[in-house]
């Protein structure tokens, strides 16, 4: 572009020129300098120091040469003509090592003193290595230039196992490339989602099942704790839950941190990155900074786009025509081939910001566009990227998007298709034999015929020719086929689950089983939920179906329970705690009660009741103590009430035939026995349980959810009863003759229950719902029922029978418990305290 | 809600990963102007990262031990929705708990102090 100067020339122009010189020789100096000449190519003599001895290359396609996509020739942006051509002094390889702003001039590693009129920070940023043992081994690298490619090519000659740090954008480039070159890649997250930065839960979820099904182990939620090494050469890497990971090289790529140590060397202004104004000019008016190692309004940036923006900006200050940086919107895409992936602005919604997702499980695609005052603030896409760019361009622009609201999701052509605005009309335009749903292969047509036929709720449309009744992805469709044939006469369906899924209760656990979906954000993609992660109603339900479908599976929600569920005892009004301990079958002795009165004193109880269940509640208890309180109730033999949770609450009996004089069986044993077989078990809601000795019934049986009455020739047993806010008394289910048979159909009639009715459905709407003909049906209709039912109820409670609280007091999840620090301010500053 | 850029100093209270995503954690501040005043330190499901004082504005419910989704935080005692971005209740009910500012920077979570302090509202 500009004509090569000859040596002459450069000599004769030089004194006359301004002095401008460059610390950094990457992506953002070089194109500084870029700007700079193509709009006054005479003004400065220009001199580039570079750490790195080469020329300047494309850092951000460092992954494609990772992967074996490109070779580096390809990335290089200037080669030594550029240099040459442009009269520009390269001295690489030789770093700054100072800069001293009285003389103006720079002093580099070697000594050599570089004067400058203007100088150029652009030093980029280092990545950020974390602070565990073993960091410092051979075979730990960083990803940020070619040299930590090359180590990392040379590493994967011999195959081996790779661990990547930092489930990141960067991270997740480094293990795709270095799973490429035919090594086992392990990534080590922090976060439970990957990208957690740029990707809601959803995304996440989607991106991680993809990477997985192509050979990468992935770790969420994981915490190194140390880098092992083997003769001064990494081996691999301990997690803190003790896991241990075999590696032959570590890529740490956790972030990064703008390098500022020049900077603040100098004394110039600098918070996380070198502060600089709109112009791109440091606190001293002779410096100027740009790139990630600047901090501009606050902001620092990672990405390559803001800092294109800034080179115009400080070119046009650099050449007296400024005209303002006023800091960027940054979107991303994942360079991993074959993944579609993008993110743009800000997805964590806030006031007055509103969310629009779609999702086809069919074809794995999520899309989610956040609206705020009818302006596009956010987007996030997975498994379709189309229409990334125009996202983006209506987000930066700002534009008023009111008018294509309705059908902003489905995309810009579908958006921008004039006549077609309204989403239902390209419904009506569908042909009659369009296929609406593909798992039953039934076209508009059908369903059309099916809804004139009498169908007139999307549930009779499911019932009479099966559209939207298997996947139910293609439920929006019917719906619209509904509105479009009837108008204001369709009927509504049965109440969804909540208002994040139009599907019910019924649906989602028959959908949960029928597709085999292990994990809550595999469910609200396969189903369509219309929020990214649920909401309060949802959360606890579905973790709930999914523990009882996959018993032993399935691993525990905690973010999906509710606090009492949590921390394994009852929130009172004024946040403190209420703890009941389990006395089987309502017996206790006087070593429990002694434990009891002993924790009592020393935990502060405010209030020790005895509970209507038959045991002893101690009340104000803090939260920080209760591992504390636990750990002195087991040591007395003692295990978790779970009087806090949707499960077997307690057992109530009467004394029996051991001391009644009416008593016709032993009912204590038996209640013993029956607790003994059904604590722990999660339920839809909480459960009770009582056995009484005769038909005086001294224990209340006929008004809990199972209830057994003994009589003289065995034992009748009751089911759906309630004291609580609609008294119900129970059904009479059957009479057994032995204990073993009421043991059995207890454990059935449970795990019917747990099976069938909906999250926080006590058994007795459940029974009144389904009918008691049906639960008897279920039960007793084949002989081998009862067995099957039990034997089901029993697997589930070896993985349940494992007492919360000598858990918690081994020390599980000690933060759900401590507080994360303590303030203690004093007149002039505030000292902080870690808790521990 | 907060409106002005917030300048000021700053506590550091230590690294993200002390609180899981959908959880909370809590910090005392001992001796401020309200006796056992808490700050609830909120991480989302998406990784951002919230504080509020510790007091849902219905009942006083700790709202450190409430369910997290999306921004919104639901209270323990009576299921309040509070914003974990303006401290306001959702939907029909009324009332707003203070928000506490905050920045992650580095990986590490800083509050702003005056506010942690409760000082806030006397300058103001």
């Amino acid at each position: 572009m500009n004509a090569p100067l000859s040596f002459n020339e450069r000599r004769s122009l030089a004194p006359m020129r301004e002095r401008l010189v460059v610390i950094g020789n990457g992506m953002a100096g070089c194109r500084a300098v870029e700007e700079i000449l193509a709009r006054d190519p005479a003004r400065y003599a220009i001199t580039i120091f570079g750490a790195e001895p080469r020329v300047n290359y494309n850092r951000i396609m460092l992954s494609p040469v990772l992967a074996g996509e490109k070779a580096f020739d390809d990335i290089v942006i200037n080669g030594e003509d550029w240099y040459a051509n442009n009269a520009i002094t390269l001295i690489a390889g030789d770093p700054v090592a100072a800069i001293d702003r009285a003389s103006q001039s720079v002093i580099a590693r070697s000594g050599r003193i570089e004067p400058y009129d203007r100088l150029l920070i652009a030093t980029g940023s280092d990545p950020f290595i974390i602070p565990v043992p073993g960091a410092e081994l051979a075979g730990v690298v960083t990803f940020r230039d070619l040299d930590d490619v090359e180590k990392m090519l040379k590493a994967a000659e011999g195959g081996g196992h790779a661990v990547v740090i930092g489930g990141g954008l960067l991270g997740l480039e480094a293990a795709h490339g270095l799973s490429l070159r035919g090594m086992a890649v392990t990534v080590i997250h922090l976060m439970p989602t990957l990208m957690e930065r740029q990707l809601d839960e959803a995304a996440g979820w989607l991106l991680k099942s993809e990477l997985e099904a192509r050979g990468q182990t992935i770790l969420t939620g994981a915490d190194t704790a140390e880098i092992v090494g083997d003769a001064g050469h990494v081996c691999g890497v301990r997690l803190k839950d003790g896991r241990e990971i075999a590696a032959d090289i570590v890529v740490m790529a956790v972030g990064i941190r703008p390098a500022t140590a020049l900077a603040r060397g100098a004394g110039l202004q600098v918070e996380r990155g070198i502060l600089v104004d709109d112009h791109m000019v440091t606190s001293d008016p002779a410096i100027m900074a740009v790139g990630e190692c600047v901090q501009h309004r606050g902001a620092c940036y990672g990405l390559v786009a803001p800092l294109w923006e800034m080179c115009r900006a400080l070119a046009d200050a650099a050449t007296g025509e400024p005209s303002g940086y006023e800091g960027s919107v940054t979107s991303t895409k994942l360079k991993v081939s074959g993944i579609d992936l993008f993110s743009a602005g800000d997805f964590s919604g806030g006031e007055g910001a509103e969310d629009i997702v779609l999702r086809d499980a069919a074809r794995g695609v999520y899309k989610r566009v956040i609206v705020r005052d009818d302006r596009l603030v956010g987007a996030v896409l997975y498994g379709d990227t189309g229409d990334g760019a125009w996202y983006f361009d209506l987000l930066k622009k700002g534009e008023d998007i009111a008018p294509i609201r309705e059908a902003l999701i489905f995309g810009q052509a579908f958006a921008s298709g004039g006549a077609q605005l309204d989403p239902s009309a390209a419904v009506a335009a569908l042909s009659d034999d369009a296929e609406i749903c593909g798992c039953n292969g039934v076209s508009k047509g059908k369903v059309i015929a099916c809804i004139a036929g009498g169908a007139h709720s999307l549930d009779a449309v499911r019932g009479g020719c099966k559209a939207s009744a298997s996947c139910g992805s293609c439920t929006g469709l019917v719906e619209t086929l509904l509105q479009l044939t009837l108008g204001e006469e369709v009927q509504s369906g049965p109440k969804s689950l909540c208002k994040c899924t139009s599907f019910t209760h019924a649906d989602v656990r028959r959908l949960i089983v029928e597709k085999g979906l292990k994990v809550i954000p595999q469910v609200m993609q396969a189903l369509g939920w219309s929020t990214p992660d649920g909401c309060a109603s949802c959360r606890p339900a579905l973790n709930y179906y999914l523990l009882c479908a996959w018993p032993g599976d399935y691993v525990d929600d905690q973010q999906s329970r509710f606090v009492n569920e949590r921390l394994h005892a009852n929130i009172q009004k004024d946040g403190t705690y209420s703890v009941v301990p389990r006395m089987w079958g309502g017996l206790t002795t006087p070593d429990e009660l002694r434990a009891i009165a002993d924790a009592a004193d020393k935990y502060g109880a405010r209030t020790v009741k005895v509970t209507g269940g038959q045991r002893i509640d101690l009340f104000g208890i803090h939260k920080e103590d209760l591992p504390a309180i636990w750990a002195d109730l087991n040591a007395a033999g003692m295990v978790s009430g779970h009087a806090y949770g949707k499960a077997l609450r307690t057992v109530k009996t009467c004394v029996g035939s051991e001391w009644c004089r009416f008593g016709t069986q032993d009912s204590t044993g038996l209640g013993v026995r029956i607790e003994r077989m059904t604590w722990g078990s999660w339920m839809p809601h909480k459960f009770k349980i009582a056995v009484s000795g005769c038909p005086r019934n001294c224990a209340e049986a006929t008004i809990k959810d199972f209830g057994v009455v003994c009589v003289d020739s065995g034992y009748e047993l009751h089911v759906g009863g309630n004291g609580g806010i609609k008294v119900r008394v129970t059904d009479l289910l059957c009479k057994v003759a032995t204990e073993e048979e009421a043991l059995d159909v207890c454990a059935a009639f449970i795990q019917l229950y747990r099976e069938q009715a909906w999250y926080l459905e006590r058994t007795a709407p459940w029974i009144e719902r389904v009918g008691l003909d049906h639960v008897k049906s279920a039960l007793f209709d084949d002989p081998d029922a009862i067995a099957s039912l039990a034997a089901r109820f029993r697997f589930s409670q070896g993985f349940m029978q494992d007492d919360p609280w000598a858990q918690r007091a081994a020390g599980a999840d000690a933060e759900l418990h401590q507080h994360l620090a303590e303030v203690r301010p004093f007149p002039t500053q505030a000292i902080l305290e870690a808790a521990e | 809600m907060i409106r002005e850029p917030v300048t000021g100093a700053w506590l550091d209270i230590g690294p993200v990963g002390q609180i899981s995503p959908g959880h909370a954690r809590t910090l005392p501040v001992a001796g401020g102007p309200d006796e056992s005043r808490e700050i609830a330190v909120f991480h989302t499901l998406e990784g951002r990262f919230y504080a509020l004082v510790n007091t849902c504005p219905h009942k006083a419910g700790p709202l450190s031990q409430g369910l997290v989704h999306g921004h919104v935080v639901t209270c323990p005692l009576h299921n309040w929705n509070i914003s974990l971005k303006t401290g306001e209740a959702q939907g029909e009910d009324r009332g707003c708990v203070p928000v506490i500012p905050l920045k992650v920077d580095a990986g590490r979570i800083y509050l702003l102090r005056a506010a942690v302090l409760g000082e806030n509202r006397r300058a103001a």
